[in-house]
């Protein structure tokens, strides 16, 4: 029976900033949408990330641009160019720091602004123009895929330390640090971010992995949109990181009933951002999402989000070694037997 | 203002002219025409970016259908009281006649803006000379002459007052290319320039002459015979006063700016004895000769007409020096047939109404941008020394037919001392261009030097080679002709040496700067042996750069075009060096910045590394080179084409004789197979293993480089060793051999093939049937194999089946090796066409992209097989070509049927019993075709012993009895605009016509303009904006009639559909029209990836694959057969893909999208019509 003259509390913080509710809307096109933000505050979300800005994309088109007016112009007396000019110069980031001042203006929950690059370049004062347009806090997308050998781990772990430096040289925002599972060493990573002055992980970037068409025999990008399966990883280095450092954890990836919000908060995050549940289940669903969380607080008679959270993390936990090799082993095991 | 106080601006005549255009007028009609095009593209572009006229006010600009329908606009807008303009050349002038009698009939004041060009007569040409404004002399316009860039700005203001003040309106025309694309530093006309020249009292005084209801009058009536003649006269006053009105203007406007011009101006010795009369760009030429040979003490000089109508006879005696005893007076035209050219018989005539007795000849010169030299200006001086100089001459040519040319010393020059004369070859699309205008413009603008460039490219659009000419010095430049005597020569392009003597145009100790992969030490032993000699001869200075290292370095892939302008400053030291950096990448900034900021950089970064590159060559005292610069065709060519074709090939089409030329304008067919441009870096290479023999990669060469042949084993004898053969794949021939063949020097390197190919490797999928390998290496040994491979047999067509890809592969393609772009998408719809049907076809070209690869010199791509037979090409016009062919059709017919009646009435003398063969032959397939091929040899057998009139005039039309097919072949700007009322009267007329439509979205071969045919969203000249409106839907309008077979096809999309459509036109016995997709590179993007986008514009629904047979109906079915799936592709997924959709996304997102959901809405309604169509119950 659930007591309805209780208060439950589900409000949390994260990167410094106060959300009625660790619900929040990770990072994807959707959000490139200014009526899709409307929806995401209306629906009950915490904050919301942007869409990325990604450096290549914006250096990437220009180029192309350039490669193509110019190879179409010269070619014959009668053409000496085949396309004008563009009219206005083409974007860089404008169009993005415009969509921030328009979600600012439109909603009151927090805005999130998502930067993607790998290497430190003149693309980091981007970080500085989305605080400019009233980003509360940054998220920076380190989408680097290390294919190239003869790069180390130590080198790619310090182009992350260097460009976490770099942004935060830009900003005085908070910035977190969204990262992929694939360290040797997740936490010693997240301690050397810490350390460049990161203020939120953000564990983990789900990459989107190109599949293969065995009819054309083509390498084909393919999107998948999470299952509640994912979250696992998630959860497990979440509670690992818990409390060794100061940023704030934030649990993406796998996120699709309020039971899996309930239980990120209880390996330490501060938040749990979703994408494929919205996208499968529409945005209003965070509505359902708060509400079944409060219907789970109220059964289980939990006050408020801040109580729980951290309370499973590998410390709070009375055999620590569920996280370790141990429980590995026990796995295997019970799958054995069945 | 003063003088020096106005900026100075490096611009072209074009632009110059556009300029003051869009200032003084309201409203714009345009349409595009070489060289023309530019000025509507400056006046859109400027009204598009807001840009106000003098009043404050942006003109509006509006495309019009074609010329005919600008000045048709015009007329209207001019009698609605508008200050109005256009821009034309050539046919579009001729287009515009009719409505120019109109106007100037009403006396109303307009300028019309002309890059004067030849016209087409025995072959069309793009280029300069007056045959299109004399042709519309006798209009009632004034016409008013530019020679130079800054005459061309200062002469469109001075016509733009005299019109006004007159009433007459006024052709202003220069030359062009010579002045229209002349890049040169002028004085700019401010603002309050224009306003002191413009008179409002006569802007409003235009405007109340202005048709209005509130104030309403007749004009354009119909008159009898009783008072036209009246009427016609009555305008004489106005034209009386025009020649003073201009004087004035001119008086006026030195009043302002310090030039003085006169309707005629002299120039040159005051006690001259012989003097040229000329207008256009020539007269700058014979300005600087006379420069030079009054200096030299010589008595000469010439008159520059400006005004030539109204003639003010008493201005023009005045100009004449009273010392004059000859004049030699040389008009840009031929009218064959008169008694001189016009500005000749205008110069008798008013000497002989003056009572004037001078000695006076005319003559030709500079046809078609044919060069105009001092060297000739000399030649025509020395002419008139003579006791009895030729009249009616030429000069410039060899005439060895009727003996009119003139013989000159090419060896005179008048270049000013002290001008730095540069050439620069660069490969079209390298951006050499480009860079070499901007350096005009630094010097230009940066320094107290005169400054001009002049851009000639050649006639290919894939490997073209551009040649910029570039003067800078401290004299004003009158040199309106090529460098030939260059200080500076830059090679942009390695593989150049090989091909052309380019080191002829060097001057002694000049200096050459090449692009070259070999470094300072090794360069020299890769050059050929020319190349070596005149470096040694002449004493050049040797530079080398490995520009594409640099680029490559500094993240701009392969492009050199600012490396190489680095260099060239660097060493020509125009400017200190530091300036020259700082002038560069200002100069960049401004030309890329719209492009991005990551442009700009990866540009600054290449300049500044540029010069550490740069290297001096220690050049060897001798000659080490152990090959020679290619002869430009083998010696297995025929005659014509050693003697002549060479020639042009070599760019030494100048020295051609007037007897070497056809008279008619007839060509030899199958010339491009000698022109072995090998212009490919990589070519495709066939693993034989791997191959499915799915004739694919045959069916989309867009060059005719790919072949396949089955034939018997024994065909292998004598093949070289490694020439490939595998069992042939056929059910039916599986004892034979199948060879697929590159012809490796013809082939553009596009990929097309290798990106259709459906064969991977099982162990590594990256690997095909055909694959990309180094051309060099391979040359000699694929060359060889290719000679092989022509010696084969074709395979017997009887075995085939047309309506099958993999069979098609296998019949001899009759259009192969064309100059179209790398990559095109309309070449493989004409080669298939060539395939299915060449030996029977008739064609009928619409001027554009297919014109110009289909029939541009040296070389003719349409073949003929091995009987003799194939495609009879011919273009008549850009918006006469449905009329064009349908006349073909008409003589078809009326001669089958004439042929017909003839075999019935010598029945009884030929047999019977062959007589009723051919009357009742059933032709509608190929063996029906060739059975009474085979019928009619016999009958012209019978038909030779026979001598009466009736079986001699059988024996002229027999061909007529075996099938012919007619083919309409254009692109959108045809189809959709210019020609869509004789297209749309073609069709309704019954008759068994097959069009073709090119359809690339826009005006392809003018540089992009938008049609009708342009899709929603995309941007376009015309549409930077993104064009508004959505794609005209023909094939709909076709269907609407009922009885035209219409398809809608997409290569790329369905191959097999498209083999289909084009079978089914063809035996429809009534008009056909196929609209096929064709990518362009004026959509943006790399052309490899054409047919992916053509899948994408099927699966998106944008562009739906459909046959509508009307002989359907007659089975009891539909006849619209909706042939591809739905769409299963956001419409964003495919246009985001080109340039010209994501240029308007990536500057002005909002109407982007804006265009882009009312793009996708256009789709799914069309899907919905489309579907219901193909529902339809038959009744």
């Amino acid at each position: 029976m659930i007591d309805l003259s209780r208060t439950i509390d589900l409000s949390t913080t994260y990167l410094g900033l106060k959300l009625k509710n660790p619900l929040v809307a990770s990072s994807s096109p959707m959000c490139a949408d200014l009526g899709n933000v409307r929806r995401i505050e209306d629906a009950g979300a915490g904050a919301v990330v942007l869409h990325s800005l990604f450096e290549e994309q914006i250096e990437l088109e220009s180029e192309e641009l350039d490669r193509f007016l110019t190879e179409s112009a010269g070619l014959s007396p009668e053409a000496t160019t085949h396309l004008p000019e563009p009219m206005h110069p083409v974007m860089g980031p404008e169009q993005y720091l415009k969509h921030i001042s328009q979600c600012k203006q439109a909603v009151k929950i927090p805005i999130i602004a998502s930067l993607n690059g790998t290497t430190p370049g003149g693309w980091v004062h981007y970080a500085k123009l989305m605080q400019q347009a009233g980003a509360d806090a940054l998220e920076l997308n380190i989408y680097y895929i290390p294919v190239d050998p003869k790069v180390t781990a130590e080198q790619v772990e310090q182009q992350y330390v260097d460009l976490v430096r770099a942004i935060k040289g830009e900003v005085t925002i908070p910035v977190a640090v969204k990262l992929g599972p694939y360290f040797s060493s997740i936490g010693n990573m997240a301690k050397k971010l810490d350390a460049a002055g990161a203020d939120g992980l953000v564990l983990f970037n789900r990459f989107y992995q190109p599949d293969y068409d065995l009819e054309n025999m083509e390498v084909v990008p393919n999107l998948i949109l999470s299952n509640s399966y994912e979250l696992l990883l998630r959860l497990h280095w979440i509670a690992v990181i818990y409390g060794s450092v100061k940023a704030d954890l934030a649990l993406t990836g796998g996120v699709h009933h309020a039971t899996d919000v309930i239980k990120s908060m209880m390996a330490g995050a501060k938040v749990a951002m979703m994408t494929s549940a919205l996208l499968k289940r529409g945005i209003s669903f965070l509505d359902t999402l708060a509400t079944e969380m409060l219907v789970w607080m109220g059964e289980h008679e939990y006050d408020s989000i801040k109580q729980m959270q951290g309370s499973m993390s590998r410390n709070a936990v009375p055999q620590p070694k569920a996280f370790e090799r141990a429980n590995y082993m026990k796995v295997l095991g019970s799958y054995a037997m069945r | 203002m003063s003088s020096s106080s106005r900026p100075k601006v490096t611009i072209d005549g074009n632009e110059a002219a556009a300029y003051i255009a869009h200032q003084t007028n309201e409203v714009i009609a345009i349409y595009p025409i070489t060289p023309s095009s530019n000025m509507g593209e400056w006046a859109d572009q400027w009204s598009a970016e807001g840009k106000t006229n003098i009043w404050g006010t942006v003109p509006t600009v509006v495309e019009m259908q074609s010329e005919g329908g600008a000045a048709g606009a015009i007329h209207g807008a001019l009698q609605g009281g508008a200050l109005s303009t256009t821009f034309t050349a050539s046919q579009g002038l001729l287009l515009m006649i009719p409505n120019m009698y109109k106007i100037a009939g009403e006396l109303t004041p307009t300028v019309f803006h002309i890059a004067a060009r030849a016209i087409a007569a025995q072959a069309l040409s793009i280029f300069g000379d007056h045959s299109d404004v004399m042709s519309a002399r006798s209009t009632g316009f004034a016409m008013l002459g530019s020679a130079s860039v800054q005459e061309v700005m200062d002469t469109a203001l001075i016509a733009q007052a005299a019109t006004l003040e007159s009433r007459i309106p006024f052709i202003h025309f220069f030359d062009g290319f010579r002045t229209s694309h002349e890049v040169a530093k002028v004085e700019q006309l401010q603002a309050d320039d224009i306003r002191a020249m413009i008179d409002m009292d006569l802007v409003e005084a235009h405007r109340a002459r202005a048709m209005s209801p509130d104030h309403p009058v007749v004009r354009g009536t119909a008159q009898n015979p009783d008072v036209y003649f009246q009427g016609r006269e009555s305008v004489n006053p106005y034209y009386l006063a025009t020649p003073t009105i201009v004087q004035n203007a001119m008086d006026k406007f030195a009043g302002i700016t310090g030039r003085h011009y006169h309707l005629f101006d002299y120039f040159g010795a005051p006690d001259a004895e012989r003097v040229i009369i000329i207008m256009g760009s020539g007269a700058e030429v014979v300005h600087e000769t006379v420069e030079a040979l009054v200096a030299a003490g010589e008595k000469v000089g010439v008159i520059k007409v400006r005004l030539y109508r109204p003639f003010s006879i008493e201005h023009f005696i005045a100009a004449i020096p009273a010392s004059v005893k000859s004049l030699a007076v040389l008009d840009r035209c031929k009218e064959p047939g008169a008694t001189g050219e016009p500005l000749y018989c205008d110069v008798v005539t008013a000497l002989a109404e003056s009572g004037v007795s001078k000695k006076v000849i005319g003559g030709r010169y500079g046809l078609a941008s044919k060069e105009f030299t001092p060297a000739m200006v000399k030649g025509v001086f020395d002419e008139l020394l003579k006791s009895k100089p030729k009249n009616h001459f030429t000069v410039g040519i060899v005439d060895d037919v009727t003996h009119t040319s003139l013989a000159y010393d090419p060896n005179f020059s008048s270049e000013v001392e002290g001008t730095v004369r540069a050439m620069f070859y660069g490969l079209g699309a390298d951006g050499t261009v480009g860079a070499n205008k901007n350096s005009v413009k630094i010097i230009g603008e940066e320094t107290d030097n005169f400054a001009q460039g002049y851009f000639v490219y050649d006639s290919k659009k894939s490997g073209a080679i551009t040649t910029s000419h570039l003067r800078f010095g401290p004299k004003p430049l009158h040199s309106s002709y090529l460098i030939n005597q260059a200080s500076f020569v830059a090679c942009h392009q390695f593989s150049f040496l090989e091909r052309l003597d380019m080191l002829k145009s060097a001057e002694n100790g000049a200096t050459f700067l090449l692009n070259s992969p070999f470094g300072p030490d090794e360069v020299w032993d890769k050059l050929p042996r020319k190349v070596q000699q005149q470096i040694l001869d002449k004493k050049l200075k040797f530079y080398v750069i490995d520009g594409y290292e640099v680029a490559k370095h500094t993240g701009m892939g392969t492009r050199i075009n600012t490396i190489m302008q680095t260099c060239f400053f660097a060493i020509s030291g125009v400017l200190p060096r530091e300036e020259a950096i700082a002038a560069i990448k200002y100069a960049i900034k401004k030309t890329y910045g719209r492009r991005g900021e990551s442009v700009v950089q990866k540009n600054y970064a290449a300049v500044d590394e540029a010069l550490s590159h740069l290297h001096e060559v220690k050049v060897p005292g001798k000659i080490t080179a152990l090959f020679d610069i290619r002869p430009p065709v083998p010696a297995a060519a025929p005659e014509f084409v050693q003697k002549v074709t060479a020639m042009i090939i070599a760019g030494d089409g100048d020295n051609l004789p007037v007897s070497a030329m056809p008279v008619d304008g007839t060509y030899p067919m199958s010339t491009t197979q000698w022109e072995k441009r090998n212009i490919a870096l990589e070519i495709p290479e066939w693993d034989q293993e791997l191959c499915i023999q799915c004739g694919k990669c045959v069916l989309v060469c867009p060059h005719s480089v790919i072949r396949a042949k089955v034939y018997d084993d024994s065909c292998l004898k004598g093949a070289p060793e490694s020439f490939k053969a595998v069992p042939a794949r056929w059910k039916d021939m599986k004892e034979k051999k199948y060879t697929l063949q590159v012809a490796p020097e013809d082939c553009t390197g596009c990929t097309l093939c290798v990106q259709i190919c459906p064969a991977k490797s099982k162990t590594e999928v990256k690997h095909r049937a055909i694959n990309m390998v180094a051309q060099p290496p391979i040359r000699e040994r694929e060359a060889a194999n290719w000679d092989f491979f022509l010696s084969i047999p074709e395979t017997d067509r009887s075995v085939l089946s047309p309506a099958q890809v993999k069979d098609v592969q296998l019949m001899q393609p009759l259009f192969e090796f064309s100059g179209a772009c790398t990559g095109c998408g309309e070449t493989p719809y004409v080669k298939l066409m060539t395939q299915l049907f060449g030996d029977r076809m008739m064609i009928a070209n619409a001027t554009g992209c297919s014109s110009i690869y289909g029939g541009n010199l040296p070389t003719t791509p349409y073949c003929s097989n091995g009987e003799g037979r194939g495609p009879a090409w011919n273009n008549s016009l850009f918006e006469d070509n449905a009329e064009f062919g349908m006349g073909m059709r008409l003589a078809v017919d009326k001669q089958n049927e004439y042929g017909r009646e003839l075999v019935a009435r010598l029945a009884s003398v030929i047999g019977d019993e062959l007589a009723q063969a051919i009357l009742n032959a059933d032709q509608s397939n190929e063996a029906g075709i060739f059975a009474q091929r085979d019928r009619v040899k016999i009958l012209r057998e019978k038909l030779a012993g026979i001598n009466t009139a009736e079986a001699r005039d059988l024996n002229s039309i027999a061909d007529a009895l075996v099938k012919k097919s007619v083919w309409i072949v254009g692109g959108d700007g045809w189809a959709y605009d210019i020609g869509y009322g004789g297209l749309d009267h073609v069709l309704a007329s019954g008759r068994n016509v097959n069009v073709l439509v090119l359809d690339t979205e826009v005006y392809s071969n003018t540089g992009g303009q938008a049609s009708k045919s342009t899709p929603r969203g995309a941007v376009a000249k015309f549409a930077a904006g993104g064009k508004p409106a959505g794609k005209k839907d023909l094939a709909l309008m076709a269907v609407n009639y009922g009885t035209v077979y219409v398809a809608r096809i997409a290569m790329g999309g369905n191959d097999m559909h498209t083999v289909k459509a084009f079978l089914e036109a063809e035996a429809f016995n009534g008009p056909s029209l196929i609209i096929a997709y064709s990518h362009c590179i004026a959509h943006g993007y790399d052309m490899a990836y054409g047919l992916d986008q053509q899948k994408a514009a099927v699966n998106s629904g944008y562009w739906p694959l459909f046959r509508y047979n009307p002989d359907l109906a007659g089975q009891g079915k539909n006849s619209f057969q909706l042939d591809s799936r739905a769409p299963n592709l956001p419409l964003k997924d495919y246009v985001y893909n080109e340039t010209r959709y994501t240029m308007l996304a990536k500057s002005n997102p909002e109407e982007a999208q804006r265009l882009l959901k009312l793009a996708q809405e256009d789709v799914t309604t069309r899907w919905k019509l489309y579907e219901h169509l193909s529902h339809q119950e038959v009744k």
